[in-house]
């Protein structure tokens, strides 16, 4: 393999990495506020692409606009999902909400196959994107630098929230003690939302960005990324915004260079994530940056 | 009650259904024939997730892997080796594969132990790990078992799968197996056994502090698990005749998880009632997903309604009613003399 190649594998795996990172950023947060594994997650990947479909072709935005409305839209959706599927069921048994995430899974995936048809799409990319550009021998298109140029600038956005605002305080407090954050006047439905709200419109940017990368829109589409990012999550450690970013951009790697390295495993290819999770799950079940987990006596 | 006459209202219960099916054979069409074979099945796959779950407390989403292994297994043994080498397109069968033949019976056994192995095989390293990641784990572990089975085609034919399956599955089969499922899983929870399940179930950490060896005996229950569900993934691929891998999605998992959420985690009574109504509330659905003629207004049937009305219903279920249909009670013999003689009085 020559350099050129080897650069034009690093590009891809950045691309895929930082798409699957976006995703299992929303993982982690639920998850390490409410010890939620959110299903219905991966949805709202599926559902941000279709959004920016229906903008462009409904509506005759131009591509910028759609996107935006598109995220902000999802979001309030997760938003809504948040308090109508998980909010009555905070004391419940944990596996409740599990199951109501699986439910709203299901739900909104056949809502779409009602509304979309299961028929896959084809989806209309912007010239700009298109057109490569040549450096040093290296053919890059201009969307292999934009998914992770635009992925970097949502996570800085989401560590400036996260680490310097009073909502971001309020988080990590929740995720630290749900039960004092109560007692200490935080408004802890108010920020669980907020969280919901972030992760989905993260979700949508990646589900926006892929639909861009593989110009294709099913309403499964979200399912399989959306089971990879939840392993990139627990690979870099449940609960750890740094810990998602990096098991995505691993996971991206290893998947993108297994299959350059190996092409006779491309047909496994959905199948590295869970054996990779699998084995981390065996000998770190925390995961590289988790902490530790307590045992409950 | 006395243990003699609960013994005679089990057999009369059985006598009954013989009955019932009798009459059903001779007298039902095709299509509800097809709906009561579908009922045995659910029934036999959610009462083994039940025990998984309901019983021993393991968040298992693996369902659908176990089914396609007994699936396979019990194609490949029923297929005579003239009709495999007619099927395997993609690439010729191993020897083993091809001259692979054993009755119905053996063939279905055979997938549920095949299951039960590889379901031990797995619960050894998938065991150790707490709730979520167990469901998350075991949900990878059947993601794994169909992209072997989609990249196998000498084994399994690839994604075309197989055609022409002998449809031996009958109703007798269909529901001998699912009564000796119950029986098993009966005697197996009313054993010490049983006991020390509920126990792990509700507080595995005082389990562990009063001697049990945890570990053990949710090895047990898992690999018992994946037994009927291999079984019961072999009726269906009988019954259905044509299997591939796009058939043991996540989806299939969901709708047994759904019967056993809507029944009650931990009860066997109610997981057979969710059985028998969310399968004819599946089929019964399929009228939204059909154009419905009312006053000579034709409303446009809706693909994909189906499970958009079934996918709300879990929600529904688990926001109303946490505890499905029957909770952690039992309705056994007892309980329903007591509301005949309540009834009396």
């Amino acid at each position: 393999m020559n350099s050129a190649t080897f650069i034009q594998h690093m590009l891809n795996s950045l691309t895929l990495g930082s798409l699957y990172a976006l995703v299992a950023i929303g993982y982690t947060m639920v998850y390490g506020i409410l010890r939620l594994i959110n299903f219905a997650h991966s949805e709202m990947f599926m559902l941000g692409a279709y959004f920016v479909f229906w903008g462009i072709t409904l509506a005759n935005l131009p591509w910028p606009v759609a996107m935006v409305i598109a995220i902000v839209v999802t979001a309030t959706l997760g938003i809504v999902v948040d308090q109508v599927a998980y909010r009555p069921l905070r004391d419940a048994p944990r596996i409740s909400a599990l199951i109501s995430s699986i439910g709203v899974s299901f739900f909104l995936q056949n809502v779409a196959i009602v509304f979309f048809q299961a028929i896959p799409r084809e989806v209309y990319r912007p010239q700009w994107l298109e057109n490569p550009i040549i450096m040093g021998g290296v053919r890059v298109l201009p969307l292999t630098l934009f998914v992770p140029l635009l992925s970097l600038a949502l996570m800085l956005g989401l560590i400036w929230i996260v680490y310097r605002t009073k909502a971001g305080l309020g988080m990590r407090a929740i995720s630290k003690d749900i039960e004092t954050s109560y007692l200490m006047g935080v408004p802890v439905n108010r920020i669980i939302a907020l969280t919901f709200g972030i992760g989905s419109a993260l979700a949508a940017a990646s589900g926006i960005m892929w639909a861009l990368r593989y110009p294709q829109l099913q309403p499964i589409m979200g399912t399989i990324p959306g089971f990879k990012a939840f392993i990139a999550a627990v690979f870099g450690g449940i609960g750890s915004i740094q810990g998602a970013v990096i098991g995505g951009l691993a996971l991206g790697f290893i998947e993108i260079m297994t299959v350059a390295f190996f092409p006779d495993l491309a047909g496994y290819r959905d199948a590295f994530a869970f054996v990779l999770l699998i084995a981390v799950l065996m000998f770190k079940p925390t995961g590289l940056l988790g902490e530790r987990l307590e045992d409950k006596v | 009650m006395r243990r003699g006459q609960t013994i005679i209202l089990n057999l009369v219960a059985v006598l009954a259904l013989g009955g019932f099916l009798w009459l059903a054979e001779g007298n039902f069409d095709g299509y509800k024939i097809q709906i009561l074979n579908l009922i045995a099945i659910n029934i036999i796959l959610a009462l083994s997730l039940n025990l998984i779950y309901g019983f021993t407390g393991l968040f298992s989403l693996g369902h659908a892997g176990f089914m396609a292994i007994g699936a396979y297994i019990c194609s490949i043994l029923i297929m005579t080796p003239d009709q495999k080498d007619m099927l395997f397109l993609l690439e010729p069968a191993y020897d083993w594969v091809q001259n692979a033949h054993a009755p119905f019976l053996v063939a279905v056994l055979a997938g549920g132990l095949v299951a039960a192995a590889i379901g031990a095989l797995v619960g050894f390293p998938l065991l150790r790990l707490g709730d979520d990641y167990l469901g998350i784990a075991t949900l990878g572990f059947a993601e794994i078992i169909r992209v072997l089975a989609n990249n196998f085609p000498r084994l399994t034919n690839g994604a075309l799968g197989f055609k022409g399956i002998p449809d031996y599955a009958n109703l007798w089969w269909n529901f001998g197996w699912c009564l000796v499922t119950l029986y098993v899983i009966v005697r197996l929870l009313k054993s010490n056994t049983g006991n020390v399940l509920k126990a792990i179930r509700d507080d595995e950490a005082a389990a562990r502090a009063m001697g049990v060896n945890v570990f053990r005996y949710k090895l047990l229950s898992f690999t018992v698990g994946a037994f009927f569900a291999g079984i019961g993934g072999a009726l269906l691929a009988s019954l259905l005749t044509t299997i591939d891998p796009k058939m043991f999605l996540f989806t299939l998992t969901f709708n047994i998880l759904m019967i056993v959420v809507a029944g009650g985690l931990g009860s066997l009574s109610g997981t057979v009632m969710a059985g028998i109504g969310i399968t004819v509330l599946l089929e019964w659905l399929r009228v939204v997903e059909n154009p419905v003629d009312i006053f000579g207004y034709e409303l446009p049937g809706v693909p994909g309604m189906r499970m958009v009305v079934f996918s709300l219903a879990l929600i529904m279920i688990i926001l109303f009613r946490r505890e499905g249909l029957m909770g952690m009670r039992e309705l056994h013999w007892q309980s329903l003399s007591k509301v005949f003689s309540r009834g009396r009085a």
